[in-house]
């Protein structure tokens, strides 16, 4: 493995990169610390009035959502067996894979005491989408694990196991896409419970499937997302000839979520208050207009589709507009029914930004040390020639 | 049914012995405050010239039991909504949740868990009323049976027409609840939560996941399904390329 090779030409970029994710990171310790030491009043803006905030609003609801590109195309390449978007689907289950710890690490600062975070797998109250999320989240990060454990085999030279999770793939792959179906869905249906709270803008009871629909979207946006960014990091060609189609199932996915959410609000008589233009109804627009109808209409047009820039633009305001509807349906919606304001605390932010810092530098490195992109950290230094 | 309380708002002088009664009662710390926290489980607050109780209107349906993860927020058969703090994890969808945003949190502490009148279960158990019935001096908090207290309600509406507003909060709302309130005041001018259906909001989320065990069923079969034909679609492809291969050698 020639790492020192592959990391030489880089160091001067990496260098500020690396700057920026030890502060983060050491921040996000020392928060940790006084959250464990004086509660999370003394860490967060959150009250009696508003008890969830960013946490469960970016890090639990878009941790999850843009991790759905790992069940997307999982099932794309082994059910629907188009096996030409198989390169890409490691760095996929990678990417889920991390995502789900990030808002696995989340939960364990959010949660008053984490450390009974498996009361869940003994108490059982099949009653509470809690309860499901939970099972969820537990079962879909082992079965993303599994999914990601022949590389690390691979690496190592282990082939016997390797081999036998290859053969169990169909299997493990419908659980996957169960597991995730499930998953997304009933981060949507968390907001059931409160018909009298949120506000008729983002309340329906089809939020399962918006929740669901909305997630492959995103998931798929950031497919292309994170193919341009380890792309420019590593220096590797953007698959377009993968990414076209893929973009053009984004559009799909965020089409039908568009008219499913039209629906809703029209079910809602909710039109009007888009109309007031208050509060609610900006922050409604600016979440639709950027994240649903910008990158469907940009998307379909094929000039667009196939030109690198424009595409992960598009995927981009995908990505942007799924964050935008999470934070509307966990903050802006719930503000008025609590007669409070929600603003995350400094420390609160610097949770996130550390979890997102740590996510991709475990990404970079995970994609140095084994071989999860098609050209592979040791044929590596060719890709940079090539980009150069 | 079980026990349950009503509060007459009409007959509330004020003198916050509920709330006092119900610190010792507990043993919560701090004096009361003016609205419900983690460590005041009731309290009063002025409205329209009234004083109106604040505390948990215990549901027939508790929302924030269906929702809770462990199960830590139960109903009992006596009519109290308990909790069992050591099964609480501490994830607060019961806050969220609840139509009454009833139940509150320990924000000050490092390892926080939920605050909330349970009914003096406890006391309830030994044949006792709640130590905030006990405490009152004007009767404006009545302890008893359901049943008892809806008819006792329904007499004072009756007999002194006029002096109420026709109605009895608690009978239905979010499911009807064992706390009860009649007042001379629409009680949205007082405070409280007047657009709850009468359906619990339990049923919204039950209507989704008792259809889950179906669902992964069908879902299951149907992925199966979409891989047996695209497979078999692929090797038929293949088979059909390579007669072809040979057609051609030949």
């Amino acid at each position: 493995m020639n790492t020192a090779a592959t990391l030489a030409p880089r160091r001067f970029r990496p260098g500020f990169w690396t700057i920026v994710f030890v502060v983060l990171f050491l921040a996000f310790c020392t928060v940790t610390v006084i959250r464990f030491t004086k509660g999370l009043g003394a860490v967060t803006h959150l009250s009696d009035q508003f008890p969830w905030g960013l946490w469960i609003g970016f890090d639990l609801l878009c941790g999850v959502g843009l991790a759905a590109g790992a069940f997307t195309l999982t099932a794309v390449v082994h059910l629907f067996n188009l096996k030409r978007f198989e390169p890409i689907v490691r760095p996929t289950i990678l990417t889920g894979f991390l995502g789900y710890a990030f808002v696995i690490v989340a939960l364990l600062l959010d949660l008053g005491q984490p450390w009974r975070i498996w009361h869940a797998i003994v108490y059982w109250n099949p009653h509470s989408v809690m309860f499901e999320v939970a099972w969820c989240v537990m079962l879909y990060t082992t079965v993303l694990a599994v999914e990601f454990s022949p590389v690390v085999f691979e690496r190592f030279g282990f082939h016997a196991p390797a081999r036998i999770i290859h053969r169990l793939i169909t299997p493990l792959v419908i659980l996957g896409v169960i597991l995730s179906t499930l998953h997304q869905s009933s981060l949507g249906s968390l907001y059931l419970i409160v018909p009298s709270k949120l506000h008729p803008l983002w309340y329906s009871p089809m939020l399962p499937l918006h929740f669901y629909i909305s997630a492959i979207g995103a998931g798929i946006g950031m497919v292309i997302l994170e193919s341009y960014l380890s792309g420019r990091a590593f220096h590797r060609h953007l698959e377009m000839d993968l990414l076209e189609p893929l973009a053009r199932g984004m559009v799909v996915a965020l089409g039908i979520y568009g008219l499913m959410r039209l629906q809703a609000i029209r079910r809602n008589h909710a039109f009007g208050s888009i109309l007031e233009f208050g509060y609610e109804g900006q922050m409604f627009l600016l979440e639709f207009t950027l994240g649903v109808i910008l990158p469907v209409v940009l998307m379909s047009f094929k000039r667009l589709r196939t030109h690198p820039d424009w595409l992960v633009g598009g995927a981009f305001l995908a990505v942007l507009g799924f964050v935008m509807n999470r934070l509307n349906v966990s903050i802006t919606g719930m503000e008025a029914a609590s007669g409070t304001r929600y603003l995350p605390s400094g420390m609160e932010i610097i949770v996130s930004l550390g979890l997102i810092a740590t996510g991709m530098a475990v990404f970079a490195f995970a994609v140095r040390v084994f071989p999860i992109f098609p050209d592979g950290p040791a044929t590596h230094s060719s890709g940079s020639e090539e980009g150069a | 049914m079980g026990m349950g309380l009503l509060i007459d708002a009409t007959r509330c002088i004020g003198c916050g012995a509920c709330s006092s009664a119900c610190k010792e009662q507990n043993k919560l710390p701090g004096k009361v405050e003016a609205v419900l926290t983690a460590y005041t489980w009731t309290t009063l607050q002025e409205r329209e010239g009234l004083n109106v109780r604040r505390m948990c209107m215990h549901c027939e349906v508790p929302t924030c039991a269906s929702v809770c993860p462990v199960a830590a927020l139960t109903k009992t058969t006596d009519g109290p909504v308990v909790y069992d703090a050591d099964r609480c994890m501490g994830c607060r969808y019961c806050m969220m949740a609840c139509p009454f945003e009833v139940p509150k949190y320990q924000w000050d502490r490092p390892v926080p868990i939920i605050g909330k009148c349970i009914l003096c279960a406890g006391r309830i158990k030994e044949g006792k009323p709640t130590a905030c019935a006990e405490a009152c001096p004007a009767e404006a908090t009545l302890f008893g049976k359901k049943e008892d207290l809806i008819w006792e309600a329904r007499t004072r509406i009756r007999q002194k027409p006029g002096a109420y507003v026709n109605q009895i909060y608690g009978l239905t709302e979010a499911g009807g609840t064992s706390v009860m309130m009649i007042s001379n005041v629409p009680f949205d001018k007082l405070g409280l939560k007047s657009n709850l259906p009468a359906e619990p909001p339990a049923m919204r989320t039950w209507q989704v996941l008792s259809n889950i065990p179906d669902f992964v069923g069908v879902w299951g079969v149907f992925l199966y399904g979409v891989h047996w034909i695209t497979a078999r679609r692929e090797d038929v492809s293949k088979a059909g390329s390579h007669d072809n291969g040979r057609e051609d050698r030949s």
